[in-house]
């Protein structure tokens, strides 16, 4: 029963790691890809390693998936934002259908 | 010619799929490694492709997380657990990694 549960999610996982990277290649934009990407690969990640957990209990092996799940979820985000921030700001144009851009119209007051 | 092409990875990854579920005489788990080795190609690709910078950094960015969730595959199908470990080092790696090229493409130094 446990590793039926853990199989379950170890497939939901993957099956999100291939959405956002057939979303990396097939998105029109910079932004759009990592939009796609980064929150359906660590979403998918996490869904593996919660498989992990299950699947080994809080032994040694599970607890350090849990230790890298609660890692993952700090650093993602994190990684994520610094990246489009400084995309933004080395000058990479929207794609030419976007249709609202509030970051730039913030940057005076920012900086 | 933008039908030509989406007709073409389409194609690619169907068969891929297609192929991994029915004609391969493997067990369930390596069937997942082989699906997760799909996006890793999916993501060189755009390493390899990228029109801008940001675009390889932030695919180098998604394969360091996938590389985390193979090793996590890693454990389960062989029963060591020391591929956790590789793991969390791996996570670590990956993100100052990320953090450090994030700082080089906003163009500052890297004391500012």
């Amino acid at each position: 029963m446990h590793e039926i549960i853990a199989l379950i999610f170890i497939i939901v996982g993957i099956t999100f790691d291939l959405f956002g990277c057939i979303g990396l290649v097939r998105m029109p934009d910079i932004y759009n890809r990592l939009q796609a990407s980064t929150k359906c690969v660590t979403l998918g990640t996490c869904g593996i390693l919660f498989g992990v957990l299950i699947k080994f209990g809080f032994t040694a092996a599970g607890v350090k998936a849990l230790i890298c799940i609660v890692f993952l979820l700090l650093t993602s985000p994190v990684s994520a934002h610094a990246l489009a921030r400084a995309t933004h700001r080395s000058g990479v144009k929207l794609w030419d259908k976007s249709v609202c851009d509030k970051y730039e119209d913030d940057k005076d007051a920012l900086s | 010619m933008r039908f030509f092409r989406w007709l073409l990875g389409f194609i690619f990854l169907a068969g891929a799929i297609i192929f991994i579920f029915a004609y391969l005489k493997v067990d369930l788990q390596a069937k997942l490694m082989l699906y997760l080795l799909i996006s890793f190609l999916l993501s060189l690709f755009r390493i390899l492709k990228g029109p801008t910078p940001a675009d390889r950094a932030i695919a180098t960015d998604v394969l360091g997380i996938l590389v985390i969730g193979f090793c996590a595959i890693l454990a389960v199908y062989t029963g060591r657990d020391w591929y956790m470990d590789i793991a969390i080092a791996w996570g670590l790696q990956s993100f100052i990694g990320a953090l450090a090229l994030a700082k080089f493409i906003e163009g500052k130094s890297f004391d500012a």
